[in-house]
């Protein structure tokens, strides 16, 4: 160090200091001849821009990650554990917390493998599965609008944010008029659905449909074409099919490396093949290629929902094995949602018979042969795999969630390696992980 | 539904034994023995069910043809496993078809090997893995630790199921991270929550629970853990505390 700050000079005014930057051209002098310039930054796990709490490692020489990984496990929650305890029918309660921007695909996932288990795919009502397209969609409009609001806000557009979050809550209002809830539903039961859809449904979801075909050209005119977004995204996050496959990655992430590779058209459940709609695919394995096949989903899903209105006809939502399915008929109480007077007056009053079945059913709940079932959607992060395992009880003996995010996540470290530290953000939004999914 | 109490039940149909649910006669492989029920094992139990005794079955080997393209991917993976000088039955302990899925139990020694046929040869070409999920079956004795794969093949639009055994006190089962990196954390999920340590994996640690975690939450003897909550002047056990059915 150097002893003196600031030199001196003598003038006819008195003595004059000349304070200059000390001894800081000493210090970048001795920066820049070290070539161990290596630190280690945690991002994370509280940090706004990882998508809740997900902790980044990322070795960083100067602006560029030599080396990155990830933290998990913040958000642990024990949900396939918990599952083990109590009844098939409960088991939605606990799934449709996992990733909670996708509740829609992790029931209908749990499900149909239950479902499958029980044997009785084919009993399920064209109403209930017409439904179940309708609100899975509906839930991938809501997933991705998400992913791409945070995405733009992490780059600083806040526009898009605002954007995202306006139009996502068209959404979170419908599934409040359908559901009661606008996160964590447990409307897809196995075997159907909790209840019919509410009067005033179809049309509220019509006049969606209308108002985000209005708003979805939005983004284009905002985001698309813009030279700032472009340039923060292109070649941003790049991961090719060999990388994808390897990985196991699937979704937007498979379909930006140019595979058209869909649950939906290749193993197709709920009746998907009997809709008419196109998988989009970009060829340039990146951000912007994931952005760009994320906003087409979105309109390919106003297509899916659409077909899912005009064929939607009165019948029933759940299996007619009354061993199965629930014997409540909800109504709306003055207390909040409860089981119909009539039936409450057919239980307590008329049928004791009833009131055992009923009180067995919730109780003790249904029994599921042994053996185990693996039934996957696409959900809008990739293939949400359920491998359901059961040794013949009221209870899932196994239930394990092969979540897109948790599998998606390991391509953090390939898409960042070598790229600077801003365009971390860009990838690992890109991605799309919710910890809670990740973690479950 | 015909049924004249109005109550879903029809006893001339419903209540004969074919229509038990979770029974499956006395095919399968018995994987436990469940004895009494409502999970009263100490006394206390005047339900009359304490007596029941009840075998657990799963699913057991199939025999030719299993149909579809089930025999087709069979032939291959046989044939291919001549080729490399191996013996199929050594390699394929047996083969499920359950459910319109088929699975294949795997010898845990010729695991890697399998997979990578099961990945390079084109005919087979299954080039996805979507991970490993663990199950313990405690009363399934030199069987207890079981570990699942399911591979899908893009490019014949095709799912199958691996599934390998090892017994509780050597919880050994090769890595599958050479052949599918994408199992990294799978596998590392899998240790931490059934302590199936898988050899041959890069970084084999701890990937939800804390570094220091004593135990393995997912085995069957982990207990769920909680506390009784008090509701309405009642006392509702912890879930783990509570009435079983099965």
């Amino acid at each position: 160090m150097s002893t003196q700050s600031a030199s001196a000079r003598e003038t006819t005014e008195g003595t004059v200091y000349t304070v200059t930057g000390g001894d800081w051209d000493e210090v970048v002098q001795t920066a820049a001849r070290a070539d161990d310039e290596r630190i280690v930054v945690n991002m994370g796990p509280q940090h706004p821009s990882t998508h809740g709490v997900l902790r980044l490692i990322l070795e960083i020489d100067g602006e560029t990650v030599t080396e990155a990984r990830c933290g998990i496990g913040y958000l642990h929650t024990g949900i396939e554990k918990n599952l083990e305890f109590r009844t098939w029918t409960q088991g939605t309660t606990f799934v449709t917390r996992m990733d909670y921007l996708t509740s829609f695909f992790n029931e209908t996932g749990y499900c149909l493998a239950v479902e499958k288990l029980l044997g009785i795919e084919d009993q399920i009502p064209d109403r209930a599965s017409i439904i179940r397209v309708l609100l899975m969609e509906l839930n991938r409009l809501s997933s991705h609008l998400v992913c791409i609001a945070t995405g733009g806000m992490e780059l600083g557009a806040t526009t898009i944010m605002i954007y995202g979050f306006r139009d996502r809550e068209l959404v979170l209002d419908i599934y409040e008029l359908i559901t009661g809830l606008r996160m964590n539903h447990a409307y897809i039961r196995p075997g159907g659905l909790a209840q019919d859809l509410p009067p005033g449904a179809v049309d509220q979801i019509r006049e969606f449909v209308k108002k985000m075909r209005k708003n979805l050209p939005e983004y284009d005119k905002l985001a698309t074409g813009n030279p700032v977004f472009k340039a923060r995204m292109q070649g941003i996050g790049y991961l090719d099919l060999a990388g994808c496959m390897a990985l196991g990655a699937t979704g937007p992430i498979l379909r930006s490396a140019g595979l058209p590779h869909d649950l939906r058209k290749a193993q197709p459940y709920c009746g998907y093949e009997t809709y008419d709609f196109d998988v989009p695919t970009a060829d340039t394995c990146d951000s912007y290629g994931r952005f760009l096949i994320r906003l087409e989903e979105m309109r390919q899903s106003l297509r899916i929902i659409e077909q899912c209105l005009d064929r939607l006809e009165p019948g029933p939502v759940m299996v007619a094995d009354k061993k199965i399915a629930w014997p409540a008929q909800l109504a709306l109480g003055p207390d909040g949602l409860g089981n119909s007077l009539d039936h409450i007056k057919q239980i307590m009053g008329t049928s004791m018979e009833s009131l055992i079945h009923h009180f067995k059913l919730v109780t003790e709940g249904f029994r599921v042969p042994p053996g185990q079932a693996y039934a996957a959607v696409e959900s809008p992060k990739g293939e949400l795999g359920v491998h359901v395992v059961s040794d013949g009880g009221t209870r899932p003996y196994r239930v394990h969630y092969r979540d897109p995010s948790f599998t998606n996540l390991q391509a953090m470290a390939a898409m960042c390696e070598g790229g600077q530290v801003a365009d971390v953000i860009v990838a690992v939004a890109s991605i799309d992980p919710v910890m809670g999914g990740v973690d479950r | 539904m015909s049924d004249a109490n109005g109550n879903g039940v029809n006893p001339e149909k419903d209540l004969g034994t074919d229509n038990l649910p979770g029974q499956r006669g006395e095919g399968g492989e018995e994987i436990r023995v469940q004895r009494g029920m409502f999970g009263a094992s100490n006394g206390g139990d005047t339900s009359g069910y304490g007596g029941l005794v009840r075998s657990v079955r799963l699913p057991g080997p199939a025999t030719r043809p299993y149909g579809g393209w089930f025999d087709e991917v069979a032939d291959e993976l046989e044939g291919a496993l001549e080729e490399q000088g191996l013996v199929p039955e050594n390699v394929i302990e047996k083969t499920v078809v359950d459910r319109d899925e088929i699975t294949f139990h795997i010898e845990r020694e010729h695991l890697v090997r399998v997979a990578q046929t099961l990945r390079d040869d084109p005919a087979l070409r299954f080039e996805l893995c979507t991970g490993v999920s663990g199950v313990h079956y405690p009363g399934d004795k030199g069987r207890e630790l079981h570990a699942v794969y399911h591979l899908r093949s893009i490019t014949h639009n095709r799912l199958i199921r691996l599934e390998v055994s090892a017994p509780d006190g050597d919880p050994h089962i090769p890595s599958l991270v050479s052949v599918y990196p994408t199992n990294d954390w799978h596998e590392r999920e899998t240790y931490d929550f059934f302590g199936i340590v898988f050899d041959g994996h890069p970084a084999l640690t701890r990937i939800m629970m804390p570094d220091d975690w004593q135990g393995f939450p997912q085995r069957k003897d982990y207990p769920l853990g909680g506390i009784p909550v008090e509701y309405k002047g009642a006392q509702i056990p912890a879930p783990d505390q509570r009435r079983s059915y099965s």
